[in-house]
């Protein structure tokens, strides 16, 4: 092993690494710069075109959760959009309580949505979250949860490949049966929206917006340098033993189980926070964020980019994303297919994804 | 002679196929042992067994005197000192030949340690070892995938050594390999027995003369024949069933 410093080695180790990171500081500053500038200046960035961006970030920061889980660990997880649309309700419930007398009814305690179905009282479920450090809590501990408990059961049983991927889309599918009842609490098929205030500021106050963009990339810079730490570490190297031989790394010794387990609730929980950061920038989380398709296109974004990269996750992300904004503005129909296109072209012709390109080009 | 591992009255069965019939095997502390036996004979289901892969319907197995075999999962089997070699040769061939010995090695395989505590002084030496015991320290930096099948083979029996296992079970370490590497297998072999107890499936007849002082012949899930090698090939019995007469 060359000794550099394992911090040098984190950060500047590999070159699409330290190219990301370049990339990410770059726009995390000129950004909100840009924004700053007087409306009247050509190169004044919208609010919008800002929050579209810190909203690819959030998306970003949930691809890498599926390309650690999938490109490093072999765990095809068709179902992560689930903690990232949990992560995202806690924060939602979050926003809702901070709404007060506001709403529409103007009920100091209780969500407009309940006071309409005629509920006297606050759920259990609902206390705690007027505190920000609960809330906050809580998009931790509810999918880093979820992701124990069903892993726990699914590792243990040994349920991989194929199964595994058919019950994490029926998981993701069953959340969204389950949030689509009134009775849940959680808004129905409306969701939790019409947001008013986040730790006191004004949700769509310009300064918001800057400071929800700066936290988003915060959040996607930690969360992939957390993930790259896990993967040049031994235990990531076990993990992709694991990945390639399984029952071998079981014969030297290692607890397969209990490594699976680990990286896919640290999974969850970096997809759970990606949701936190989603929500208050588009305003809404409602239970379509758990439709099956959701979690595949997630899968189809770290297959782009390149999956066991990490920063051909936030490649593909960013790409798939950018050209869903586009096609949906401009040729609404034409997405869906265009995404399938890119899908089996990118199977056929890049297995290693975007950022596959460059290694496999001639230097 | 003290006894290393106890296998008695194992059985047992597929959808009613008898892979394993009453069979009674003990190795020894330091002995290097041949088990062969014609294809469905159940040596890959015993090192299952022993392994903790499959567990049996019946039967006892101890490694030593206090570790009952059939209690254990396959890495507290792996962590009591129990190493295989698996029949086709199964390296990680994405890691490098140090990473796949650095998986191996001895020592706190939990993901706590993997993850924050680096390999110990002690550690690195013993992959050092290894190395020079598989010869292959000139191969350490480039990927498994690429070694020779020879080499992987190598490879596995060193990541096995990494793993300081008191018993080492060997399943067809020679299938596919040229006469020099069979010769250079048989003196790795050799070169283990006396520090660890060494237990070898193999077809080819020729490697087992040249490495077996003892060997056990199975047949239809029990032991059909036990001696040396020529005692055994005298056998009529074995010729049997190894002829089909």
């Amino acid at each position: 092993m060359p000794s550099k410093h394992p911090l040098v080695e984190l950060i500047a180790g590999e070159r699409g690494t330290a190219i990301f990171l370049a990339v990410l500081v770059v726009v995390c500053v000129i950004v909100p710069v840009l924004h700053a500038l007087p409306e009247s200046s050509a190169l004044h960035l919208s609010t919008y075109t800002m929050t579209l961006i810190g909203k690819y970030m959030t998306y970003a920061l949930l691809a890498v959760a599926v390309d650690l889980i999938w490109g490093y660990c072999g765990i095809l997880s068709l179902g992560h959009a689930a903690f990232f649309a949990l992560g995202g309700y806690a924060m939602g419930m979050y926003l809702m309580r901070q709404i007060g007398t506001r709403g529409v009814y103007g009920d100091p305690l209780l969500p407009d949505f309940m006071v309409f179905l005629n509920w006297k009282e606050l759920p259990w479920f609902w206390h705690g979250f007027d505190m920000f450090w609960f809330a906050a809590l809580m998009v931790i501990v509810v999918p880093g949860l979820l992701a124990l408990g069903f892993g726990w059961l699914a590792f243990r049983s040994r349920v991989t490949g194929v199964y595994l991927s058919i019950i994490t889309q029926a998981l993701t599918y069953a959340l969204m049966l389950a949030f689509f009842r009134n009775d849940m609490g959680l808004g129905g098929n409306n969701g939790l929206t019409d947001f008013k205030e986040i730790l006191g500021a004004p949700i769509n106050a310009p300064s918001t917006r800057v400071a929800l963009f700066v936290v988003s990339a915060a959040a996607l810079a930690f969360g992939y340098l957390a993930c790259r730490y896990l993967t040049i570490s031994r235990a990531g190297r076990v993990v992709q033993a694991i990945r390639d031989a399984e029952s071998r790394a079981r014969f030297i010794g290692y607890r397969v189980e209990r490594y699976k387990l680990g990286v896919f609730v640290f999974s969850a929980v970096l997809a759970g926070i990606a949701g936190a950061l989603y929500v208050p920038q588009v305003g809404i989380i409602n239970p379509s964020e758990f439709q099956p398709i959701n979690s595949i296109e997630v899968v189809i974004w770290v297959a782009v980019g390149g999956r066991g990269t990490l920063y051909g996750a936030v490649a593909g992300a960013v790409l798939v994303n950018y050209a869903k904004s586009y096609f949906t503005a401009a040729l609404p129909e034409f997405w869906l297919y265009a995404l399938g296109a890119m899908f089996v072209a990118v199977t056929l012709f890049l297995p290693r994804g975007v950022v596959g390109l460059r290694k496999a080009a001639p230097a | 002679m003290n006894r290393m591992l106890y296998l008695e009255d194992i059985s047992v069965s597929f959808d009613g196929f008898k892979a394993l019939n009453a069979l009674t095997l003990y190795i020894d502390a330091g002995e290097l042992r041949c088990v062969i036996g014609p294809n469905g004979a159940g040596k890959t289901t015993m090192m299952d067994v022993i392994t903790g892969k499959t567990r049996p319907d019946a039967g006892s197995a101890w490694f030593g005197q206090t570790t009952d075999l059939l209690k254990l999962t396959e890495p507290e089997i792996a962590e009591a000192g129990i190493g295989r070699k698996f029949q086709k040769p199964t390296v990680f061939e994405q890691h490098t030949v140090a990473e796949n010995l650095q998986l191996a090695v001895a020592g706190n395989k939990s993901l706590w340690a993997t993850l924050f505590a680096p390999l110990s002084a002690k550690q690195r030496e013993r992959i050092d070892e290894v190395l020079e015991t598989i010869r292959l320290q000139d191969r350490r930096d480039i990927r498994a995938g690429a070694l020779s099948h020879g080499q992987k083979q190598w490879l596995e029996i060193g990541m096995l050594l990494a793993q300081e296992p008191r018993l080492l079970l060997v399943d067809e370490p020679v299938a596919g390999m040229t006469p020099q590497e069979v010769e250079r297998t048989a003196e790795l072999l050799l070169s283990l027995a006396g520090k660890h107890s060494v237990m070898v499936v193999e077809h080819d007849m020729d490697f087992v003369r040249s490495i077996a002082n003892k060997v056990t012949v199975l047949h239809e899930g029990r032991v059909l024949a036990e001696g040396t090698i020529d005692d055994v090939q005298a056998d009529p019995r074995v010729v049997e069933v190894y002829l089909g007469q």
